[in-house]
């Protein structure tokens, strides 16, 4: 039990130690030949604009759902598709119930008119 | 055996299925005709109750012992369908006064009622987890369901992160008794203390998780700092159905886990329960004589019932006291269900539509403009306190008797004086309403009228005769 404990611990210090460890060497052995565009936040990349606390729209939620609805579906599916003819037929209803309780999701997003590209 | 599995869940299956399909049916009904929508919704409600009386008198379990059938579910179940039936009754006029008659209300509502029939029979620890979230997330989407009113949105968010971070101290407290024991089977858990095999300082650590986890739903001091704000801020049709769905699934669930898998706990956790109890009763009560919002008044009342209810559940532990705790805190329930939504119903039909007429000085003058709404309000008041002739009385007899025979009678005196201090805020309400002038506007529809007629003729001629409920609960055993 105690030896246990024991390595949880050593492995928090080494956790600990690790990462400042490569930090310091680094900081030891690299060149230091500093110029504006090394020091700037992004070396390759869009400098930012304005303030990082704006309000978005929180609406992408819907995209969420979307996304739920036609890709996590698959991972279910790929499975229950390939094992079709060996499944018992409960089994089968299951996988039809399933794709019913999804497309009840698409027929809401569709009447509440979240499908339109606007 | 596939069918009877079905057949222990059939309520609930049934409801959950209408629950979907109403969600989208409502998506073809217009607007203007939402009056379908909660048709259909009562339509299921009451098809789910049919099915639910259908099982009286039968027992079994199902789903490999994840699920259990017995008298007390089935009570428990009609009771909760029919809070549902009451809710979808005080809503739909109350909705459509609001602006807020949106279809998806009776969907959530019917999806949180299922949630809290699984919690009534779940006979697993992680059942009983799973019937929480499934009964919680329809009602935080319903606390907010005002949007964009700041207040509603408020509540809602409120719920939403405390009752996740309650959810987190049930889960931990599962975990700690599966590592106790080796299982999440309430049946499980009495077997492997039996044997020897558990560790009892680590089940007790879990279950005094657990009971963290649903004290928070049954809105117990000292988990209770987000009553006032969400009862106040929810519609208030939705804070009706809250106060008495939340508690009877709670206390349900909470009833079933310690009495069927925590017996051996018993001496340990009765000073827990007792100091629980106690806090709970006190602070409900003292705190709601400050209130002069009434919503908020009714939400530190509701806390106070918790204590009474949580008083019974003190006794639990004690063999000879069990089934008769659980017997009066079903009666209780009972009561405090009907209570409610003839109270609530009263409140929502006194709110204005821009969310006003909520003080209690609103209501001055009720007992002269509106005679029979002012009757019925004052029947739930004295139902509230527990004055004859109202089925709160019997309600908190039953529990101080159980309280008493079970040897607590510091705890009976501390609820029988709190009660005393409870009738100076119930009273008032009685005072403002027929002798102060004022001119307060009550508009409801008829389904609204009916509920709270209903609520009051039951709460005062049940109580004439309390017999038949008496043979009622002592029926509701909890098997398994």
């Amino acid at each position: 039990m105690q030896t246990e404990w024991l390595y949880i611990g050593l492995f928090l210090v080494l956790g600990m130690v690790m990462p400042a460890m490569a930090l310091m060497i680094s900081w030891l052995v690299a060149p230091k030949k500093p110029n504006p565009i090394k020091q700037s936040t992004y070396e390759c990349g869009v400098e930012t604009v304005g303030e990082a606390w704006v309000q978005f729209k929180a609406e992408y939620y819907i995209f969420a759902l979307a996304f739920l609805i036609f890709d996590v579906e698959t991972v279910f599916l790929f499975p229950w598709a390939l094992a079709l003819d060996k499944l018992p037929l409960f089994a089968v209803v299951e996988g039809i119930v399933f794709i019913l309780i999804l497309l009840a999701g698409l027929v809401y997003l569709w009447r509440k008119g979240e499908l339109e590209w606007a | 055996m596939a069918q009877l599995d079905f057949y222990t869940l059939l309520p609930t299956v049934v409801l959950m299925a209408w629950a979907s399909g109403l969600l989208i049916a409502d998506l073809f009904i217009p607007r203007d005709r939402k009056a379908w929508t909660a048709g259909l919704a009562a339509l299921g409600l009451a098809l789910a109750l049919g099915l639910t009386l259908a099982q009286i008198g039968r027992t079994g379990t199902g789903f490999a012992g994840m699920v259990t059938l017995d008298p007390f579910a089935v009570l428990a179940n009609s009771l909760l369908l029919v809070s549902g039936l009451l809710a979808v009754g005080l809503s739909f006029g109350y909705l459509r006064r609001r602006d807020i008659d949106r279809g998806e209300y009776y969907s959530l509502t019917l999806f949180s009622v299922a949630g809290m029939m699984l919690m009534t029979q779940a006979a697993d620890l992680i059942v009983v987890f799973l019937a929480l979230e499934m009964f919680s997330l329809p009602l935080y989407v319903l606390a907010a369901f005002a949007r964009p009113q700041p207040d509603s949105e408020e509540a809602g968010l409120k719920y939403f992160l405390l009752g996740a971070f309650s959810a987190g101290f049930l889960i931990y407290g599962i975990a700690l008794v599966y590592g106790a024991t080796q299982t999440t089977a309430l049946a499980g858990v009495v077997t492997a203390v039996a044997t020897g095999t558990a560790s009892l300082p680590l089940l007790a650590a879990g279950a005094g998780l657990i009971l963290v986890g649903l004290g928070f739903k049954v809105a117990a001091v000292p988990f209770h700092m987000w009553t006032p704000d969400v009862y106040q801020g929810a519609p208030t049709s939705v804070t009706a159905f809250m106060a008495a769905g939340a508690k009877i699934a709670g206390f349900a669930a909470l009833m079933r886990v310690f009495v069927q898998a925590f017996p051996v706990l018993g001496e340990k956790l009765t000073p827990i329960l007792w100091t629980l109890a106690a806090l709970t009763m006190f602070l409900g009560n003292l705190v709601a004589i400050a209130q002069s919002n009434i919503k908020r008044m009714l939400a530190y009342s509701s806390i106070a019932h918790a204590g009474y209810i949580l008083m019974a559940l003190t006794a639990y532990a004690n063999p000879q006291m069990r089934q008769m705790a659980v017997s009066a805190a079903l009666f209780y329930l009972l009561a405090y269900a009907l209570t409610n939504f003839g109270a609530w119903g009263v409140v929502a039909a006194l709110e204005k539509q821009n969310g006003g007429g909520l003080e209690l000085n609103d209501y001055a003058g009720l007992g002269r403009k509106s005679p029979a709404l002012a009757a019925a309000m004052t029947i739930f008041m004295l139902s509230f306190t527990g004055v004859p002739p109202t089925l709160g009385l019997i309600g908190k007899i039953y529990l101080f008797r159980v309280t008493v025979e079970a040897g607590f009678i510091g705890l009976a005196v501390i609820g029988v004086l709190t009660s005393l201090v409870s009738a100076y805020y119930y009273l008032r309400v009685v005072v403002v309403m027929y002798m102060r002038e004022g001119e307060p506007e009550a508009s409801m529809d008829g389904w609204h009228k009916a509920v709270i007629a209903l609520s009051a003729a039951l709460t005062v001629l049940l109580s004439l005769a309390p017999a038949a409920l008496f043979s009622l609960v002592s029926g509701a055993t909890l098997l398994f």
